[in-house]
C-alpha cells in the first residue's frame, strides 16, 4: 500500500506516467521498491547484522577462545568451533522464532511462530503510534510510559468493573487508549503551549509513569487482597482478549487488533484530512500555518493519537498476554517500538513486518538462551545494527558494492 | 590580479549547470555577469569560490592554473565573495564575524581587540558606520552587507564577487553600493557583479557577460540598450512592460484602519497603517525589505495578531479571526518565501495544490480525502498554469522556482476570492514565469478581485500597480498613483515624504534616471 | 526537522504579544504560596529541624544546625514572595528576572522544603550536599559531551550509551590491570568508539541524528549486557572487581568548614569535572577553536565559506564529546560502586541531555542543572529514609517532574545552536 495521497514518485524513473488506479499503483510501487533496492538493502542489512552478531557470539564462546589459543597449530579447530557456536546459536534462534523442526507434532513445531506473533502484537501497535508522531515531525520517545499507563487503566477496568463479556474487553481496551493518549497529550500540550521539547518531556514522563505504576501496585484498588507482593489482581475473564487459535497457542485477538491498527494508521495518514494535516505539519510547519492549519492543535492531536496507540498496545499486552500488572508489565515494548517504527520506515506495512521480525528475534532469543546459553541481549545488538544499516543504505551498498538504483539528484536545483 | 575561467563545466546529475564557460576578469575591472534566475551564475561563482569542484575546465590566476579544493584555497588566492544569502552567523558580533576563519590570537585566546580595530579601520576607509560589537541579527540588511564587504576586504581580496547584492537595497542604497564598487575598482580590486537587473549593470559595469542556461551567450558593452540585453538574457524578445488595461475600480471593499503590529521584542513593525482598497484595483505596497510590508500582509491573513486597529473586508472584521477562518472568508495569500511558507516541499504537486483546500467540499468524501478529485484538480491546474512537472505526483520541492510559484498562485486563485494578497509574487522566478504570473494577477483584478501586491522590486511595482503605498519603518509614507517615477518612489522608500521626494528627485536624478533619459 | 535542540517553532513563529510574558513570575508566585501555606503555616509552631554540618568521620565536628521549623519556613517563604513580586514588576516592564535571583529563589524554596520535611527530625546537610555532588558527576560529564556535539551541530542522544560503555570499559580495564587509572583512561576510549559510529552515521551518511542516537543507545545496552552475561558474570573476580578511586583531600581547601570536605575531599573524577567546566567554558567562548565550533553549529554554510571544514569539525567534536561522556561513565563503576551491572547508567544520559538544554548549551549552566538533578535525587532518597507522609513513589518522580517543569516553565522556547540536528551536505 502506498502512503501518500498521490503516489510518491520521488524514486521513480523520471517522467513515469501517473498511475490512475490506486490499487494498481500500490502493487506497482511495492514491486518497484523490491526491485530498486529498498527491500534488498533491508535484507542485506539483516545479513550484515547477523554476521557481526555471529562474530560476537563466537568471540565469547569458551570453546572458540580455547581453540584460538592454539590457532596457529590447528586453525581448522578454531574455525570449526566458531562455526559450531554461531550456527547452533542461530539455528536455536530460528527454532525459537519460526519453526521448531525437532518438535513431535506440526502443531508444536509451529508454536514458536505463534509466540513470535504474540510478542509482536503490542510492538506493532506501539510502533504505529511512534510512527504517527515521526511522520508529523515529533519524536515520541515516551511510548514506554504510555504503554504502562494504558496497561494500568485497562487492567484496573478489567479487574474492577463488572461488565458482560465482550463489552468488558472493549471498555478496558478503550481505557488503555484513553490513558495512553492523555499521557502523551501532556507532552503535546506542553510542546504546543510552551515549546518544551517533546523528546525531553516524553522521556521524563516515562520515569514518572514507572513510579506511578509502582504506587498503583501498593494501593488497595490494584493489589491482590492480603498480599504484599507488587502485583495486581488478575483481569476478569470477561475482559480478557480471547485466544485466536485455541488453547494450544497464546496468540489472542490482539494480533487482529494490531492488523486493524495498521490499516487504521494507513487510512489516517494517507486518506484522512487530519492525517494530511499531520504530514503537512511534520514536513513544514510554517507552510502549514500559512495554509490555515493550527500547528499547535495538530501537535496536540498527533501526541494524543500516538499515545492512544501506545496505550492500546499496553492494554492488548495486559488483557491478552499478561492478565495482571507487575512493575515489569511494559517490558521494553515502548523502547523497542521506536526501533520497530524506524525499521519499518514509519509505514504501516513496514512496521507490521518489522514488528514480526522483532517479535521473532525476542522469541528466538529466549529459546537460544535456554538451549545454547547465548545471552538474549545479543538480540538487542542485532536489532540496533539492523536499524542502523537500514537507515544508511549508502553504507550497505558500499559494503556489498551495489550501485545506487538511480542517480541521486541532490543539489540539482542549486 | 588577472583571473581566468577556462571551459568550466559543472553538472548535477543530468543537469548541466555550467557548460564550458570562459570568463576573463581583468584587474580593477567591474565585470557584470548577467543572467536570469537559474541561468547558472551562482553555480559558476561557487565553482570559482571553491565551494563546488568543476567537472571540467580550470581556473587560472595570473596565467597560472590553480585548483581550489575549498573556499580556503580561494580565499588564499585573494578571492572574496559576498553571497546573496549573507554568510553571517546571526548570534556573532561584527568583529567575530569578520575574524572568523583567520582569527588573530594572543596565546590561545582570541584577540578580539585586533579584530575590532580592523573593523573600525576598514569601516572608516569605506565610510561605513559599523559598530564592531553589534550583533549581526540586530543589524539591518544593508549594514549586514557592509559587514560582508569588510569581511572580504579584511582578507585582502583582490577579486570580490558580489552575488545579487542589490536585491535587498533601496535605489539610493544601490547607488551607494555602486559608489563603493567604483572605489574598490579604482583601488585595483576586480569586481564580479552578478545580477539580473539590467539598469544596474548598465550603470556600473565595465564589461558585461551574459549567461543563459549555463552557457555564455555573449558579452556586451555597458552602452547596450536594455531590450537588447534582456533579449540576450532570456533568449527571445521580452516585453519589458506589461500590457494592462486601466483599472476599473468598483466599490471599496477592504478598509484597514490604524493597524498597529509589534514584533516579539515589542518593536513596532506596522505603525498605525490605514488604507482602503476597491474591487478591481491593484494596490502595490512598495518598500525596502524589512519595513513592515511583509508583516502587514501576514497580519491581513491572521498570521500575526495586531495590537490595535481593524481590517474590514466586505463588512466582516478579520482581526481576531484564525488563519483558517480568514482563508475561508475568501482571502487568497501568496507568502513571500514560497519554499518556507507556501509549499510543503516533500508533498506532491497535487497535494500542494490543495494544501489549504483540504476541507473544501470539492475534495471531501464521507471518510477522508477524495483522491480522484485531488488528482483531477492537479491535472487541470498543471495545464492551466503550464506548470512544468513530471506529473502531479512529483514532489513540489523538486520544481524550479518559477514552477513552484505557479503552484502556489494556482492554488490560491483556484477558488472564488474576496481579496488576493501576494508578497513578492515573482521573487527568484524566471522571466517567462514573471510575465505569466503578472498577466494572471491582472486577469484576477479584471474579474473584480481587489489585489494587494507586496514587492521590493520597483519594476514589479511599476508594472502591476494601479496605486502604490510606500512603506518605511512601518508607516505608509505616501499613497501615490501607479505611474509615479522611480526616483520619487526610491526616495520615499528611504523615508522622504512625497513632496520632498518630488523636489529632491528633480534636483538629484539617480543614475537610473540619467540612463533612462540618455536612452531617449 | 529539528532535533532535540532545534526547537521546532510549533507555536507561532513570530508571536506578537503586547502583554508581558508572565510565565516565570506566575511560576514563582505559585511556588511561593505553596511554600507559605504548606511549609510555613503548615508546620507546627515550636518544632525544630536539625541539620548536621559535619561528616561523622570528620576530625573537627561542627555542632548541628537546629532551626525553628515554622519561623525558618516563614522567613524563607517571605523571601520567595519578595522575589516573585519583583519578578512581576520586572515582567511588566518587559524585563527578565535575572538568573541569579531565580537561583536564589530556588535555593530558598528548596531549603524551606527541606526544613519542613525534617520537622521534628534530623538529617545531615553535608551528606545531602556531597550526595548531590556525586550524583551530578555523570550527568555533568554527559551534558558536557552534549555541549561538545551540539555546539558543532550534532545532536547527541547517545550520551546514555556513551556513559554505559564508559562504565563498562572502566570496570573491565581497571579489573584486568588492577590499576584504577588505566580504567579511567579506558572509559573515554570506549565512549569515543561509540562516538565514531555516531559521527559515521550522522556526519558522513547524514542519517537523522536523533534516530542514530536512540539506536546507538540500544546497541550500547545490548553490547554491554551481552558481554556482561557472557564474559563478566562467569569471570567476575578477574574481570569485574575493579579497584575504586580513592578520595584525595586538597590541603587547605578541604578544611573549609561545611563546604570544604564536600567539595575538596573527592576523587579525581570530581576534580576533573571542576576543571572541565572551566576549560570548556574558556575554550568555547574565548578561543579560536570555540569560535569556529560555534560557527559550524550555528551556520555551517557561513563557516564553510571562510574555509572552515564543517564536517571535519563535527567529526572531531563528536569524538571529543563522546569521549567526555564516556569518561563520565567511569564514575558509575570505579568512581562509586565498583563492579559493572547491566544498564547501570539508568537513564542518566537522558537527564544529562535535559541538563544541557536547561543549562542553555553552556558548560556552567549544564553543571548547574546537573547539580540540581543530583540534589533532587539525593533529597528524595534522604527523605524516604526519614519517612514522609508522601508515598516514596511520588518522591521518586520529583526529579523528573522538576525537569518537565523546568523545560516547560522556565526554559520554554530556548534557542540552541541553529544548525543542530541538520546534516551538512554541500550543494
Amino acid at each position: 500500500m502506498t502512503d501518500e495521497l498521490v503516489p510518491d514518485q520521488a524514486d521513480a524513473p523520471p517522467a513515469a506516467p501517473p498511475p490512475k488506479d490506486p490499487t494498481e499503483d500500490a502493487a506497482a510501487s511495492w514491486l518497484r521498491r523490491v526491485s530498486t533496492g529498498g527491500a534488498m538493502v533491508t535484507v542485506l542489512a539483516f545479513v550484515l547484522a547477523l554476521v557481526i552478531g555471529g562474530v560476537l557470539i563466537a568471540a565469547v564462546n569458551p570453546e572458540v577462545t580455547a581453540a584460538a589459543h592454539y590457532f596457529f597449530a590447528k586453525p581448522a579447530d578454531f574455525f570449526e568451533a566458531a562455526w559450531r557456536a554461531v550456527s547452533e546459536a542461530y539455528s536455536a534462534l530460528f527454532r525459537g522464532a519460526v519453526y521448531d523442526r525437532e518438535a513431535d507434532t506440526f502443531a508444536k513445531a509451529i508454536r514458536p511462530l505463534t509466540e513470535t506473533m504474540t510478542i509482536a502484537t503490542p510492538l506493532i501497535i506501539a510502533a504505529l503510534g511512534v510512527a504517527v508522531a515521526f511522520r508529523a515531525g515529533l519524536f515520541n520517545i515516551g511510548a514506554q510510559g504510555q504503554v504502562i499507563l494504558g496497561a494500568s487503566l485497562a487492567g484496573y477496568i478489567g479487574f474492577t468493573w463488572q461488565l458482560p463479556a465482550g463489552i468488558a474487553c472493549l471498555v478496558a481496551l478503550l481505557g488503555g487508549v484513553l490513558a495512553g493518549g492523555l499521557w502523551a497529550g501532556i507532552a503535546g500540550v506542553l510542546k504546543a503551549r510552551t515549546g518544551a521539547h517533546e523528546v525531553i518531556v516524553t522521556i521524563m514522563l516515562n520515569y514518572v509513569a514507572i513510579s506511578l505504576l509502582a504506587w498503583f501496585l501498593t494501593t488497595e484498588a490494584f493489589r491482590v487482597p492480603g498480599s504484599a507482593e507488587p502485583k495486581s489482581r488478575t483481569v476478569r475473564p470477561e475482559a480478557q482478549l480471547p485466544l485466536l487459535f485455541g488453547d494450544q497457542y497464546r496468540v489472542t485477538w490482539g494480533f487482529v487488533i494490531a492488523i486493524l491498527a495498521a490499516v487504521f494508521v494507513w487510512w489516517l495518514m494517507s486518506r484522512s484530512r487530519i492525517g494530511f494535516q499531520f504530514r503537512a505539519v511534520g514536513f513544514n510547519p510554517a507552510a502549514s500555518r500559512t495554509a490555515g492549519i493550527s500547528v499547535q492543535r495538530i501537535t496536540v492531536y498527533v501526541m494524543l493519537t500516538s499515545g492512544a496507540l501506545a496505550g492500546l498496545a499496553g492494554a492488548v499486552q495486559l488483557l491478552g498476554t499478561s492478565k495482571y500488572l507487575t512493575d515489569g508489565i511494559a517490558g521494553t515494548i515502548g523502547f523497542d517500538a521506536i526501533t520497530v517504527a524506524l525499521l519499518g520506515r514509519s509505514k504501516p506495512l513496514g512496521i507490521f513486518f518489522a514488528g514480526l521480525l522483532y517479535g521473532g528475534l525476542s522469541a528466538g532469543g529466549r529459546f537460544m538462551e535456554v538451549v545454547t546459553g547465548t545471552p538474549i541481549s545479543i538480540v538487542l545488538v542485532l536489532q540496533a545494527l539492523v536499524v542502523l544499516f537500514v537507515a544508511a543504505p549508502t553504507l550497505v551498498r558500499t559494503i556489498f558494492r551495489i550501485p545506487a538504483p538511480t542517480a541521486e539528484l541532490k543539489g540539482a536545483t542549486a | 590580479m588577472l583571473l581566468e575561467l577556462r571551459g568550466i563545466t559543472k553538472r548535477f546529475g543530468p543537469l548541466v549547470a555550467n557548460d564550458h564557460i570562459d570568463l576573463v576578469i581583468e584587474p580593477g575591472q567591474i565585470h557584470a555577469l548577467l543572467g536570469e534566475n537559474g541561468a547558472g551564475k551562482s553555480t559558476l561563482m561557487n565553482v570559482l569560490f571553491g565551494l563546488y569542484e568543476p567537472d571540467e575546465g580550470q581556473i587560472a590566476v595570473d596565467g597560472t592554473p590553480v585548483t581550489f579544493r575549498g573556499p580556503s584555497d580561494a580565499l588564499a588566492a585573494g578571492i572574496g565573495m559576498v553571497h546573496q544569502h549573507f554568510m553571517l552567523v546571526p548570534v556573532f558580533t561584527v568583529a567575530e564575524s569578520v575574524m572568523l576563519g583567520h582569527e588573530s590570537t594572543r596565546g590561545v585566546m582570541l584577540d578580539l581587540d585586533a579584530a575590532r580595530a580592523q573593523v573600525r579601520e576598514l569601516s572608516a576607509r569605506f565610510g561605513f558606520d559599523v559598530d564592531p560589537d553589534a550583533r549581526i541579527e540586530d543589524l539591518p540588511v544593508g549594514v549586514q552587507q557592509r559587514v560582508e564587504i569588510i569581511k572580504a576586504m579584511a582578507r585582502d581580496a583582490k577579486v570580490l564577487i558580489l552575488d545579487e547584492p542589490t536585491a535587498v537595497l533601496t535605489p539610493q542604497e544601490t547607488d551607494e553600493l555602486i559608489e563603493i564598487m567604483r572605489q574598490l575598482a579604482a583601488a585595483g580590486t576586480s569586481i564580479v557583479f552578478i545580477t539580473h537587473k539590467l539598469r544596474e549593470v548598465r550603470a556600473v559595469a565595465d564589461v558585461i557577460t551574459v549567461i543563459r542556461r549555463g552557457a555564455v551567450v555573449g558579452s556586451a558593452a555597458p552602452t547596450a540598450d536594455e531590450s537588447e540585453l534582456a533579449a540576450m538574457m532570456v533568449g527571445r524578445a521580452v516585453l519589458l512592460d506589461l500590457d494592462k488595461a486601466p483599472a476599473q475600480p468598483g466599490a471599496t471593499v477592504l478598509s484597514v484602519r490604524d493597524l498597529l503590529v509589534l514584533d516579539r521584542a515589542g518593536t513596532t513593525v506596522v505603525d498605525e497603517v490605514s488604507f482602503d482598497l476597491a474591487r478591481g484595483e491593484i494596490l502595490a505596497i512598495a518598500g525596502v525589505q524589512g519595513n513592515g510590508q511583509s508583516e502587514l500582509a501576514e497580519t491581513i491573513l491572521g498570521l500575526l495578531p495586531p495590537v490595535a486597529g481593524s481590517i474590514v473586508l466586505e463588512g466582516t472584521e478579520l482581526v481576531g479571526k484564525s488563519v483558517r477562518e480568514i482563508l475561508d472568508h475568501g482571502v487568497g495569500f501568496v507568502p513571500e518565501d514560497r519554499s518556507h511558507d507556501g509549499l510543503v516541499g516533500e508533498f506532491s504537486v497535487a497535494e500542494n495544490l490543495v494544501l489549504d483546500l483540504i476541507f473544501d467540499p470539492r475534495f471531501r468524501k464521507p471518510f477522508g480525502v477524495d483522491i480522484a478529485a485531488v488528482q483531477a484538480n492537479a491535472q487541470q491546474r498543471i495545464g492551466e498554469y503550464d506548470i512544468r512537472t513530471q506529473g502531479p505526483g512529483q514532489p513540489a520541492g523538486r520544481l524550479s522556482g518559477g514552477n513552484q510559484q505557479k503552484v502556489v498562485v494556482a492554488r490560491e486563485l483556484s477558488r472564488p476570492l474576496r481579496l488576493f494578497v501576494a508578497s513578492q509574487p515573482t521573487r527568484g522566478v524566471d522571466v517567462g514565469s514573471i510575465e505569466f504570473l503578472h498577466r494572471r494577477i491582472v486577469q484576477e483584478r479584471d474579474t473584480g478581485t481587489p489585489v494587494i501586491i507586496v514587492s521590493t522590486e520597483l519594476d514589479e511595482v511599476s508594472a502591476l500597480a494601479d496605486r502604490i503605498a510606500v512603506m518605511y519603518r512601518g508607516k505608509i509614507v505616501g499613497m501615490v498613483p501607479g505611474d509615479t517615477p522611480r526616483d520619487v518612489l526610491g526616495l520615499m522608500m528611504a523615508g522622504v515624504p512625497l513632496d520632498e521626494a518630488r523636489r529632491q528627485a528633480a534636483e538629484n536624478p539617480t543614475t537610473e534616471t540619467i540612463l533612462k533619459e540618455g536612452d531617449l | 526537522m529539528s532535533t532535540v535542540i532545534d526547537d521546532r517553532p510549533v507555536a507561532e513563529a513570530h508571536v506578537v504579544s503586547p502583554r508581558p510574558v508572565l510565565r516565570v513570575p506566575i511560576t514563582l508566585a505559585v511556588l511561593s504560596v505553596i511554600s507559605l501555606l504548606a511549609f510555613g503555616l503548615g508546620s507546627e509552631s515550636g518544632t525544630t529541624s536539625t541539620l548536621a554540618l559535619s561528616f561523622r568521620n570528620d576530625a573537627v565536628q561542627l555542632s548541628p544546625l537546629v532551626l525553628n521549623t515554622k519561623g525558618t519556613c516563614l522567613a524563607l517563604s517571605v523571601i520567595c514572595l519578595a522575589i516573585a513580586a519583583y519578578s512581576f514588576l520586572a515582567a511588566f516592564r518587559f524585563r527578565k528576572t535575572p538568573m541569579w535571583l531565580n537561583a536564589l529563589f530556588g535555593v530558598a524554596w528548596v531549603f524551606a522544603f527541606l526544613v519542613w520535611a525534617v520537622e521534628g527530625k534530623s538529617t545531615s546537610l553535608v551528606d545531602l550536599l556531597q550526595g548531590s555532588l556525586l550524583l551530578a558527576v555523570p550527568i555533568a560529564f554527559g551534558a558536557f559531551g552534549g555541549v561538545f556535539c551540539e555546539r558543532a551541530g550534532v545532536v547527541n542522544i547517545a550520551i546514555e550509551g556513551q556513559l554505559l560503555v564508559g562504565a563498562f570499559a572502566a570496570a573491565v580495564v581497571a579489573s584486568v590491570t588492577d590499576n584504577v587509572y588505566a580504567g579511567l583512561l579506558a572509559a573515554p576510549v570506549a565512549g569515543c568508539l561509540l562516538g565514531l559510529l555516531l559521527a559515521l552515521f550522522t556526519v558522513k551518511y547524514a542519517v537523522n541524528q536523533i534516530i542514530v542516537g536512540v539506536v546507538l543507545n540500544v546497541l550500547a545496552v545490548g553490547l554491554t549486557s551481552f558481554l556482561f552475561a557472557a564474559v563478566l558474570k562467569p569471570n567476575a573476580e578477574t574481570l569485574n572487581t575493579p579497584p575504586l578511586l580513592e578520595p584525595i583531600a586538597i590541603p587547605v581547601l578541604s578544611s573549609i568548614p561545611v563546604l570544604g570536605p564536600v567539595l575538596f575531599r573527592q576523587t579525581i573524577i570530581v576534580y576533573a569535572m571542576y576543571a572541565a567546566v572551566v576549560v570548556l567554558t574558556i575554550a568555547l567562548f574565548r578561543t579560536r577553536w570555540g569560535l569556529r565550533v560555534r560557527a559550524v553549529g550555528e551556520h555551517p554554510e557561513a563557516a564553510d565559506t571562510v574555509g572552515i571544514q564543517v564536517n571535519r569539525t563535527r567529526w572531531r567534536n563528536v569524538l571529543w564529546g563522546s569521549s567526555t561522556a564516556g569518561f563520565g561513565g567511569a564514575f558509575f563503576t570505579i568512581g562509586y560502586v565498583g563492579a559493572f551491572g547491566p544498564e547501570m547508567s539508568g537513564g542518566k544520559g537522558y537527564i544529562a541531555l535535559a541538563a544541557m538544554i536547561l543549562g542553555r548549551w553552556t558548560p556552567i549552566g549544564s553543571l548547574g542543572a546537573a547539580l540540581l538533578f543530583g540534589f533532587a535525587t539525593k533529597l528524595v532518597s534522604a527523605l524516604s529514609v526519614l519517612g514522609t507522609p508522601v508515598p516514596s513513589q511520588f518522591l521518586q518522580m520529583l526529579p523528573y517532574l522538576l525537569t518537565i517543569f523546568a523545560v516547560a516553565g522556565f526554559v520554554g522556547r530556548v534557542r540552541g545552536p541553529a544548525a543542530a540536528g541538520v546534516p551538512y551536505v554541500k550543494g
